[in-house]
């Protein structure tokens, strides 16, 4: 294999025609996606042209976009198609971009994912209820924790089991710890994205802490299958306020640290100010959420407007940017880290005594030590085991925000002790679609960083 | 956020093109059932009454499952798009169901109204085969290009592919 042939994109309109060796077309045929690819600006029709430039539709009446005023006469040797991933290291997982470019700025460009499809949804049609969260923890590999709360969540709703408030406190808890970690790692990420590895290091060990705590409570770092239908999978173990404490007294400065590093650093200001800018029409048309929908101005957080489990009793502030650019986003990542502080301090001191899972024998199974004793306990823990449990039907949409935004789950039920259908909204993917908006008119280096700003995590995106 | 003004407050069924869905409200959640050609008219109501942002949509396939829930007037279909859209400033979500056929699993696109809807139809496209008509770039988005088949449509066999990798290419 040589250079020749390595550096050239199959998609693209690199190759020249004289220079192609039959290598070239084996790799074009084994590696294209047709249709699903940016195409030159002569096959594209106006609509998606206009989209891939980043302009949308639905504007105010002055800045509508005509699909005629586009100016397709660009001749196809003034611009350049580039292929960015699907293994770009600054592409956070397996995302491909193709941007039109001409000298360094972007014209167009188009997201191309599923290259990390694993058919999730299909899985958890074949999975019990009780097996889901083992499932959707694979999602968000970055935030496991949400991604089996919405779970839990909608099963619970349609189930119409009330979990009990020590379950639901202990979930909070872990949610919360979790929106710290996930944001930490995006902290480093992003660091390591604009050039600054002594972040990336940081930012990693920062989030050990918390996955150190994470596996004392679950058994594992990643992936817990902790949060579940009907409760929690065990209860804190001894000496929790110690971690947790550890975890409130290491973080309030080593944030200040990031804060300097970054915030004051000009390099990084400059890199992120005023780049990537959106919105707050244009991000609720693209229906982007989370950090990206706050940093515009807009101060939607699900735990604050539509309170879940017990939000609406603690006291914390929604962090909104103002601008929207990609230095807001990281301004307001790095605040909620903080808010996230004092609300794991608070609910720490407010977790009551009781049961972390629902005393519903068809839901939860019984503990070991009833099944020596209570031939009926050993019966539940069979059929639970066995043949799960069955859901009244109907259908239920419930969102929780997770550190990417508002994280869905429409559930369908036919009765079954199988979901009929199991879809998860993922904050990412719908994220991803206001990329062509924000790099449209800016540089590929800028691109780097817009990318990373909306912090992606491809697990969710290709589920 | 939540001082919404007073034609804000007024019920969503005030609205004329609403007036006549059939609606449901389902665990608090107002949930309406257009037929197919009320399907714009209602989605463009409801972003009329502020409903702006489209957080999700996604297909359904109730091949096996058809003694579902609907209320009166609403004939069920094998295939069924469900559509949560939701309001800022009322502060509330609510839920389409359009019911649509096997033999013409066709739909009109909702992109123009909500742009950020569009990556989710190109998913119940590429999931269930559904085709929504006036989609700026309606192709698949999960699956490879050369995939045959709807994933999650319930009479797809997962082990129906016999080989899942391309083969390597030769030596030469």
């Amino acid at each position: 294999m040589s250079d020749e042939t390595t550096t050239r994109d199959a998609g693209g309109g690199l190759a020249a025609d004289g220079d192609r060796s039959p290598f070239d077309e084996i790799l074009e045929r084994e590696t294209a996606e047709g249709t699903q690819e940016l195409r030159s600006r002569a096959e594209t029709t106006p609509d998606e042209l206009a989209r891939e430039e980043g302009a949308i539709l639905r504007l105010p009446e002055g800045l509508v976009l005509d699909p005629g005023d586009v100016d397709v006469e660009f001749g196809e040797d003034e611009t350049m198609i580039i292929n960015m991933g699907p293994q770009h290291p600054s592409t956070h997982g397996v995302l491909r971009i193709m941007m039109e470019l001409e000298g360094e700025t972007v014209l167009r460009s188009k997201p191309v994912i599923g290259y990390l499809h694993t058919g999730m949804e299909k899985t958890g049609e074949e999975l019990f209820y009780i097996q889901g969260s083992t499932n959707v923890t694979r999602m968000d590999y970055l935030s496991p924790l949400h991604n089996e709360l919405v779970y839990s969540l909608a099963v619970e709703e349609l189930l119409g089991v009330e979990v009990p408030p020590r379950a639901t406190w202990i979930r909070m808890l872990m949610c919360e710890l979790n929106r710290i970690s996930s944001h930490t790692m995006w902290m480093a990420t992003n660091g390591m994205d604009l050039a600054s590895t002594s972040m990336m290091i940081y930012g990693f060990r920062e989030r050990e802490m918390i996955l150190a705590l994470f596996e004392k409570v679950t058994g594992l770092r990643m992936n817990h299958n902790y949060i579940r239908p009907g409760g929690v999978a065990a209860d804190l173990p001894d000496g929790w306020e110690d971690d947790v404490q550890a975890i409130l007294d290491t973080f309030p400065g080593r944030l200040d640290e990031y804060d300097e590093l970054l915030t004051g650093q000009p390099i990084f200001r400059q890199r992120t100010e005023g780049v990537g800018v959106i919105g707050p029409e244009l991000a609720l048309a693209m229906s982007a959420t989370g950090p990206i929908l706050r940093a515009s101005g807009i101060p939607w957080d699900l735990r604050r407007s539509m309170p879940y489990m017990y939000y609406d009793e603690l006291d914390f502030d929604v962090i909104v940017g103002t601008v929207g650019d990609t230095f807001d986003r990281y301004a307001v990542r790095l605040n909620e880290i903080r808010e996230s502080l004092r609300l794991v301090a608070q609910i720490a001191e407010r977790i009551p005594p009781g049961d972390y899972r629902v005393q519903d024998k068809k839901v939860t199974p019984p503990p070991r030590a009833r099944i020596d004793e209570s031939m009926e306990a050993l019966i539940h823990h069979f059929k639970i085991f066995t043949r799960g449990f069955e859901v009244p039907p109907g259908e239920v949409y419930t969102a929780v925000e997770s550190p990417r935004g508002e994280l869905g789950c429409y559930l369908v039920s036919n009765g079954t002790n199988k979901p009929h259908r199991m879809h998860i909204r993922g904050p990412s993917f719908v994220n991803l679609q206001s990329l062509p908006a924000m790099l449209h008119g800016g540089l590929v280096a800028d691109a780097i960083a817009i990318i990373s700003s909306v912090d992606p995590v491809m697990g969710e995106v290709d589920r | 956020m939540t001082g919404a003004g007073a034609p804000l407050a007024a019920p969503l069924e005030a609205h004329p093109a609403l007036a006549d869905v059939p609606r449901a409200v389902v665990r608090g959640r107002v949930v309406w059932h257009p037929g197919r050609d009320r399907y714009l008219e209602t989605v463009v109501a409801l972003r009329d009454l502020s409903f702006v942002t489209c957080s999700d949509l996604c297909g359904v396939d109730y091949l096996h499952h058809p003694g579902r829930d609907l209320p009166r007037g609403v004939s069920p279909e094998r295939f069924e798009v469900a559509v949560h859209l939701l309001s800022i400033e009322r502060v509330e979500r609510v839920g389409i169901r359009v019911q649509v056929p096997e033999s013409d699993p066709v739909l009109p696109t909702i992109v123009p109204v909500f742009p950020g809807a569009e990556a989710m139809e190109r998913e119940a496209f590429d999931m269930f085969g559904l085709r929504f008509e006036g989609h700026p770039d309606m192709t698949r988005i999960l699956m490879p290009e050369d995939w045959e088949g709807h994933p999650l449509r319930k009479d797809y066999s997962p082990g129906r592919v016999p080989v899942q990798f391309k083969e390597a290419p030769g030596p030469r």
